[in-house]
């Protein structure tokens, strides 16, 4: 396959420092791709796709028939970090982890960052995701976020952003572990000669994880992944997290709350349960505390986990630091928790409830990425320099109807890695989502989803609007 | 177990099942043909006649043809039982337990219906009908043997088994019921060289034609019957069948011998009981049709005490409405879609 003719157009790329140069610890797979005809890179394509389909990783599509699945557009082209970059993302995630952790617990104990001002009251209180339910509550060794996937972008100038944080239900995770398993396959001499860190130990450390929330004194816990059920776009990961774990998968019309415990339907009657990992939004997991027409829930849940009987993760009120508004406030944060300077930035960012900021984002329309406070899968987003003045307009109007919901970022020129598009290989952008676990410690999953705009031109990156995925290969050259 | 995840377990095999049964069905049916003399309208629109689905069927078609037939007993979607309805439910069951069958399970069912899906627009099914029937047949025995040499025998192992061993008891008595009754009604063709090819037919529908010979040597209407319900070694014998379901039932349950603890296994016991304590003579006085009836009644009671036993918390039941005396398809399991959340 011919790369000369590849051009950078002016982006970071992932995999070139300029045309014809790969990166350090690139050299190998490029010269793979080199050495391979066309045919032969298309058919390795074709393969990982059948691949994908076979073994059935897929996700539902909503609207359309019931069960219709996809799989996840799939790249074959890794996208490789340098391993000495990798350990500043790590220190980074982990410092940030650790503060919004303090963070969530303070803003539902003693309120020490909103008594000093550090960000203000109204803003905290007014989230959609702050749970009055959850004040003076705490969890098993007061951990909130127990899985975090935090969005990594890279700008023109080469270095890491972080561009949003989730911490309520993030997926993904899955394809992390299967996409890694198709590209051993792909590439299994470069990926050999490459010391590419492992991903495997991911499920193992997830129950690791899970098993630290439970008392000492329960010997073998009974732990469950929770589910809205296979019509979910994402159940396809729930089932291979259960699988993966060896734990339970079970849906809310699995679970019952019996004699002041949640207990699971099972042929010989009802059985405890002890852990929850819940993948589904506070919302939907008890209709009795939350909203009472969901029937995916366990009526009485709350309860139970409020006295301590049933821990769960993520902690139900972890959202509120999942808020884009309180994100802008990230670097205080760390800063007020851990007395650092954060390792890694923000994207600078605009709220709209402050009446100057406001102002200039109303002026700046066409050049920023507007987005509401707590929408995900890139829903509820304005992409300026993309959108059309109807869509601005409409945009503008929104902002001055409820401020609080709205923060605006400039436009990154997000960086760029080769892409396989129809036969040819261009550059596509992309976005990092590493994976991290806060137990015992707090660990980092060595690489993540790296998802690509497979439109030319595209920003956006979610899976539901035009999204691929591509394994992340985090390598030790020189090693 | 979770009841929910026994229930899909079970389903899966019954479905799975099903689909092979329905191919055996038409099958045979294109075997007669291949020999009889026969009207090919008067072949066809028995099948559907049996499967009480005239209705639905004439809705669609106007023409008892072969093409239509085994269209709506194969690909069409509307059929609750057509070959393709219940791959689809089988492998929407596994999705929803894919933590508990094998990998391997999950993907030959995975491909299986993927491969289906495509054959309904090659028209496989249409220009090579034997070797398309002859691969949904082999597509079937390779997830059972998946079942048997994947899947640890534990309690979801028994579950499948059980639902499997009930659908394959009830399906073959269908089969034998339905050419009984289109077979006989003419006593003067009694052991014509015709009848013969018909009853060989009969029996290769089931894989039972070389096994029947090695014991019987010659074809006889009666003693395929006696070989179908009561042959004790034959695996797709209604008898052989139910002993491997009362076996599973009491391997969930945990009893022993002689101590029931559910009406199912109490049923299923005495179901086994009959089964080992008579024979086709007994039968034949009584009349077949009117035993095969009350054989799939038991069967489908069974089927309905087995779900309150173990399922019933879980609102994914199965419903048995039995609409007429000579319907080839029984119970099924229902997978409604459910509200989705983010």
């Amino acid at each position: 396959m011919d790369l000369s003719a590849y051009q950078l157009e002016g982006f970071y790329d992932e995999l070139f420092a300029k045309p014809d140069q790969p990166n350090p610890g690139a050299e190998l797979l490029i010269e793979k791709i080199k050495s391979l005809s066309e045919e032969d890179l298309i058919s390795k394509q074709k393969a990982a796709e059948i691949m994908l389909l076979q073994m059935g990783i897929t996700f539902a599509v909503y609207g359309n028939e019931a069960g219709a699945e996809k799989i996840f557009p799939f790249d074959i082209i890794p996208r490789i970090v340098d391993g000495k970059e990798w350990s500043q993302i790590e220190a980074g995630l982990k410092q940030r982890i650790f503060a919004l952790n303090a963070f969530i617990d303070d803003v539902y104990h003693d309120k020490k960052i909103l008594k000093d001002r550090v960000v203000p009251e109204d803003v905290v209180f007014s989230s959609k995701t702050f749970r009055r339910e959850c004040e003076g509550f705490s969890p098993p060794k007061n951990i909130w976020c127990h899985v975090t996937g935090t969005d990594l972008v890279r700008d023109s100038d080469g270095a890491f952003y972080v561009l949003e944080d989730n911490l309520r239900c993030p997926s993904g995770v899955s394809y992390v572990l299967e996409n890694r398993q198709v590209l051993k396959r792909t590439f299994p001499q470069v990926f050999d000669a490459s010391h590419v860190r492992p991903v495997d130990d991911y499920p193992n450390r997830l129950l690791d994880t899970l098993e630290y929330l439970v008392p000492e004194h329960i010997v073998s816990p009974v732990i469950g992944v929770l589910t809205p059920g296979t019509y979910n776009s994402a159940y396809f990961e729930h089932s291979f997290l259960a699988r993966q774990m060896g734990v339970e998968l079970v849906e809310g019309q699995d679970l019952v709350v019996h004699d002041g415990f949640v207990h699971m339907r099972t042929t010989k009657g009802l059985e405890k349960i002890d852990v929850l990992y819940r993948r589904m939004d506070d919302d939907f997991i008890d209709p009795l505390a939350f909203r009472s027409d969901s029937v995916l829930g366990v009526p009485g849940l709350m309860e139970v986990y409020k006295a301590g009987r049933l821990a769960m993760a993520n902690a139900p009120g972890t959202g509120v630091a999942d808020d884009k508004v309180i994100y802008a406030y990230v670097p205080k944060i760390i800063k007020y928790y851990t007395g650092e300077d954060p390792i890694l930035p923000n994207v600078p960012t605009y709220i709209c409830s402050d009446p100057k900021e406001q102002e200039y984002v109303l002026k700046n329309l066409d050049k920023l990425v507007v987005k509401a406070a707590n929408e995900s899968g890139g829903y509820g987003m304005l992409i300026g320099p993309h959108a059309s003045a109807a869509e601005r307009e409409k945009f503008a109007g929104l902002i001055k109807q409820n401020p609080r919901n709205y923060m605006a970022q400039p436009t990154l020129a997000l960086s760029r890695t080769p892409t396989i598009i129809d036969r040819a290989i261009e550059g596509r952008h992309v976005d990092l989502r590493p994976y991290i676990l806060y137990g015992k410690d707090i660990y980092v999953l060595p690489g993540g989803l790296t998802r690509v705009a497979l439109r030319k031109n595209s920003l956006v990156v979610n899976s539901s609007q035009g999204g691929g995925s591509k394994d992340t290969w985090v390598v030790d050259a020189g090693e | 177990m979770l009841s929910r995840v026994a229930n899909a377990v079970y389903w899966i095999c019954r479905y799975v099942e099903r689909a092979e049964n329905v191919a055996r069905f038409i099958s045979v049916n294109l075997n007669l043909l291949l020999d009889t003399p026969l009207d090919a309208r008067l072949q066809w629109e028995p099948m559907i006649a049996i499967t009480g689905d005239q209705k639905a069927f004439q809705v669609l078609h106007r023409e008892y043809s072969q093409k239509n037939v085994v269209h709506f007993l194969t690909f069409e979607r509307s059929n609750p039982n057509s070959i393709i309805s219940c791959l689809q439910a089988a492998r929407e069951n596994a999705r929803s337990v894919r933590e508990v069958i094998s990998s391997e399970m999950w993907e030959q069912l995975n491909r299986f219906y993927i491969e289906l899906k495509e054959a309904e627009h090659s028209g496989f099914a249409h220009n090579d009908p034997q070797k398309f029937f002859l691969m949904i047949k082999m597509r079937s025995h390779m997830f059972s043997g998946l079942l048997y040499s994947t899947m640890s025998h534990g309690e979801a192992w028994h579950f499948a088994r059980m639902g499997m061993m009930i659908e394959r008891a009830d399906k073959v008595s269908r089969i034998l019921d339905v050419k009984y009754f289109m077979l006989l009604p003419k006593p003067d063709a009694v052991g014509s060289p015709h009848d013969n090819i018909q009853w060989a037919a009969v029996l290769k529908s089931a894989s039972a034609h070389d096994m029947y010979r090695k014991i019987f040597h010659r074809i006889t209407p009666v003693q395929v019957a006696g070989f179908l319900i009561f042959d004790a070694n034959f695996p797709r014998s209604v008898r052989h069948a139910v002993n491997n379901a009362f076996e599973s039932l009491g391997k969930i349950t945990g009893s022993t011998n002689g101590d029931a603890r559910s009406g199912a296994e109490k049923h299923l016991g005495r179901l086994l009981a009959d089964l080992n304590y008579s024979d086709i003579q007994e039968v034949m006085e009584a009349g077949l049709h009117e035993y095969l009836d009350a054989l799939q009644g038991r069967l489908n009671h069974i089927g309905l005490e087995i779900s309150s036993a173990f399922f019933r918390p879980a609102p994914l039941e199965a419903a048995a409405q039995p609409r007429s005396d000579l319907q080839f398809f029984s119970e099924q399991n229902q997978t409604m879609p459910k509200e989705t959340a983010k």
